[in-house]
């Protein structure tokens, strides 16, 4: 039984901030193979191409057959809690921290033993669902749950350090003039949090409506240090998920343009927009990660989808998206040590005026910010939203070079 | 189908001799190597045969890294024509044993010096698990393990439930290997426990509580395998190696492992030595926990499985008992000092028959058994291992 999670107290000024301290974090290659699953939410594991057989930990030889042929697969992820313990003096600083701490032996019905993080609700000998989450070292770690539903079960003390659920969190979306900006900010609202969202040049009108109602609007004009350092200062001590919704999309290619100053807005929007934000909240996010129930938890990045391939009627604005998700990653790399994850969400067009002449389907700002929403809750690191999205990411497995002469069409 | 007669040829002309403690401390400065070459010098000392002419050497350490045994012949002006690295952990000693006596029966080698130290500094037990194996740092390790206690507590957890096992069935191994330990000058732990303590103990990973746990610390043991001939022209008295069995990652159908790999090949065992459980005068189990000893008891055959917790009712294991066990106070009193912790027993088990084990001697104690057990790589422990040894007294 979970209790509910209760509205943290207002911190005491004199109090140390708890620093941050992680999981072990090492991993052989093909271990990774289940990060990999992890970051897109999927349950996999490594199964033979010869004898079929599923294997846990990680192999580079199948235990059956000596086959080499281990490839990640969709894993069915039902089995029996076998054995449990609560961990109460643990060796590592991580989990000393936060001992008692739960862990479990399960017997997959697709074969495998499985020792993973334990939620509050499994009982001994009862079925329970793995999913493979990202703990906050940013690596693959089993999570075991009932089969079924419990009440609060999203607040497990453990599930939450597992996640970035945006309940009672104080959230900044950083651009309440896009629509998707408005929808995110709303949907974050819905959820419990509580949010600010900047308006960039707030003389200009401003139509929110009700859109906004509930939240903070405070002045941010990403393309202006100043002004992005002024937010920080302000309430940089007090944002535990940023929302990155820059959305600045300009139709047009590169050389049906004359000069730069189109480009030079998307790289000032888009890119260093991106980067003023990471040097002015990034430095106080990492040192706050494991400052209790409201910790800084996350940094949320919503990309077009042609940053991962260009195309080429919005080749520009793809080439700056491009360079932010770059950037993400070193980003994500340096956010790391305070246990905050970057999430990048790659959309397809969304159904906004810059896409007016772009046929459908496309993507609702709505269904932006329930992805957003979902990405925290359940710990995913990569999501693509929308079926242009998702269309993108398959054919840039299957074959990059026929998605780019299709997107250069 | 019926098993094929076992092939194991006898260890005739075999001996054991020299049995070495470097008394433990529960934190060192010192290097491993510091250990291991106090465990030579000591077993050079206590033969009467100088370092120089052991022609074998045979190493197990935890803490000894980046060297092996190969590095640490150069270090300690060994000159060897036989050398073997055992990372067994647990199953060390057992394995150190059997490979030295066929070599010196074969005559490949005239006397092996086996040795098995560890130091402690301050954070060797946390770098130890941190590198204990890749299954480990992948699957287990990121859990908050914190070592073998997590694994440990939850094939504990399992074992229990399944047989019905209570804590203070496994408080009666531990409590008796207390009052074994009040008669060890080297054990760590010096004050009686009692059953209420043990109980009363703060948890460590449910069901393995405070005394359940070894306390890993510093030290070294080590003794000397050679021919009868060898050792009677150096007057020591040898134990003779009767028979001995090992198995790694058995085949077993356990989904928690419930057995070792003893079960595997113990008829074995005692058909090689031609006797039976009852004729041993004590036994010395590898007891990194009391549940397995339980295990061990079982799968050893001085009880059938699931019986584990009537039969340590119904018998006193002390070294006055009608079932003398781990009569030094083994690893849960004395300490764990890492590859050390494998000898520990094989070490007690020579003095016993030797009629040297001094204020832990089992009166009249000719025939005795040692068991190892080791390596917990994922989710249990992977080897196992036994022999049956004999002396004059």
């Amino acid at each position: 039984m979970v209790e509910p999670l209760q509205q943290p107290e207002r911190r005491h000024p004199l109090r140390r901030t708890r620093q941050p301290s992680l999981p072990p974090m090492g991993r052989s290659r093909a271990g990774m193979l289940l990060t990999r699953a992890a970051t897109e939410g999927r349950f996999a594991l490594q199964r033979c191409g010869e004898c079929g057989a599923f294997c846990y930990p990680a192999h580079d030889v199948c235990p059956g057959c000596l086959s080499t042929d281990l490839k990640l697969t969709d894993a069915p992820n039902g089995g029996i809690l076998v054995s449990k313990t609560v961990v109460r003096v643990p060796a590592d600083v991580y989990f000393r921290e936060r001992a008692p701490w739960r862990i479990g032996m399960v017997k997959l019905d697709c074969g495998p033993t499985v020792i993973a993080h334990l939620h509050a609700d499994c009982r001994e000998a009862e079925p329970v669902r793995l999913s493979l989450q990202l703990d906050k070292a940013g690596q693959a770690a089993a999570f075991a749950r009932p089969a079924g539903d419990t009440a609060n079960a999203a607040d497990d003390r453990q599930w939450r350090e597992m996640t970035s659920p945006p309940k009672f969190r104080r959230v900044l979306v950083t651009n309440g003039r896009s629509a998707v900006g408005q929808a995110t900010a709303a949907a974050l609202v819905a959820a419990g949090a509580k949010v600010h969202v900047g308006i960039a040049e707030p003389w200009k009108p401003f139509e929110a409506g009700k859109a906004l109602e509930g939240c903070t609007v405070v002045p941010l004009d990403v393309t202006d240090e100043r002004s992005v350092r002024d937010l920080a200062a302000d309430i940089g001590g007090k944002v535990d998920i940023l929302i990155n919704t820059g959305e600045h999309t300009r139709p047009g290619g590169l050389i049906g343009r004359q000069g730069t100053a189109t480009i030079m807005d998307e790289i000032s929007q888009t890119y260093l927009g991106f980067v003023h934000l990471a040097q002015a909240f990034g430095p106080a996010m990492r040192a706050r990660g494991a400052d209790g129930v409201d910790s800084a938890a996350a940094w949320v990045n919503v990309f077009s989808v042609y940053a991962l391939a260009n195309w080429a009627a919005f080749g520009t604005t793809s080439a700056a998206e491009a360079a932010c998700v770059s950037l993400s990653h070193c980003l994500r790399a340096e956010l790391r040590a305070g246990g905050v994850r970057v999430v990048n969400l790659f959309t397809g067009p969304l159904d906004t005026e810059w896409f007016q002449t772009v046929p459908p389907p496309k993507v609702a700002p709505k269904a932006v910010a329930k992805a957003i929403v979902s990405a925290l809750e359940s710990g995913v690191e990569e999501v693509f939203v929308g079926d242009v999205a998702e269309d993108v990411r398959q054919r840039l497995e299957a074959n990059p070079k026929a998605l780019e002469r299709d997107l250069g069409a | 189908m019926a098993k094929p007669a076992s092939r194991r040829t006898p260890y005739d002309g075999v001996v054991i001799t020299t049995p070495v403690t470097i008394p433990y401390q529960r934190y060192s400065i010192e290097s491993a190597q510091w250990w291991i070459g106090r465990a030579l010098r000591a077993l050079a000392d206590a033969s009467g045969i100088a370092a120089r002419d052991f022609d074998g050497f045979c190493l197990s350490s935890f803490t000894v890294g980046p060297d092996t045994a190969i590095g640490l012949t150069q270090h300690f002006g060994l000159s060897v024509r036989w050398l073997d690295t055992i990372p067994l952990g647990g199953a060390s000693a057992i394995a150190a044993l059997r490979r030295a006596a066929r070599a010196v029966q074969a005559g490949d080698c005239d006397v092996v010096a086996c040795v098995a130290g560890d130091t402690n500094h301050v954070d060797s037990f946390r770098r130890t698990l941190e590198n204990f194996s890749r299954f480990a740092q992948d699957a287990v390790y990121p859990y908050g393990a914190g070592g073998a206690n997590a694994s440990f507590a939850m094939i504990a957890r399992h074992y229990m439930k399944r047989f019905g096992v209570g804590r203070e069935d496994l408080g009666r191994i531990a409590v008796a290997q207390r009052a074994n330990a009040l008669n060890n000058p080297h054990a760590l732990m010096k004050t009686p426990l009692t059953l209420e303590q043990y109980m009363a103990a703060r948890p460590i990973a449910d069901p393995i509580h405070l005394y359940d746990c070894v306390m890993p610390c510093a030290g070294a043991e080590a003794f000397l395998v050679m021919r009868e001939e060898t050792a009677a022209a150096a007057r020591l008295k040898g134990a003779k190696i009767l028979a001995s069995i090992e198995r790694h990652n058995a085949r077993l159908d356990d989904v928690v492992q419930n057995h070792g790999g003893w079960v595997a090949d113990i008829d074995d065992l005692y058909a090689m030595a031609g006797l039976r459980p009852d004729d041993m005068d004590f036994v010395q189990t590898y007891d990194d926990y009391p549940v397995i000893v339980m295990m061990q008891l079982e799968d050893l055959g001085f009880c059938a499985k699931g019986e584990g917790a009537a039969f340590v009712r119904a018998h006193d294991l002390t070294i006055g008992g009608d079932f003398p066990h781990n009569t030094s106070g083994g690893q849960l009193s004395v300490g764990q000092a890492g590859a050390a912790g494998a000898y520990l027993g094989v070490t007690e088990a020579i003095r016993q028959v030797l009629g040297s084990a001094g204020p832990t001697q089992v009166a009249g104690a000719r025939t005795g058994l040692a068991s190892g057990f080791g390596m917990i790589n994922y989710d249990r422990g992977l080897s196992s291992g036994a022999v049956i040894v004999s002396g004059d007294g």
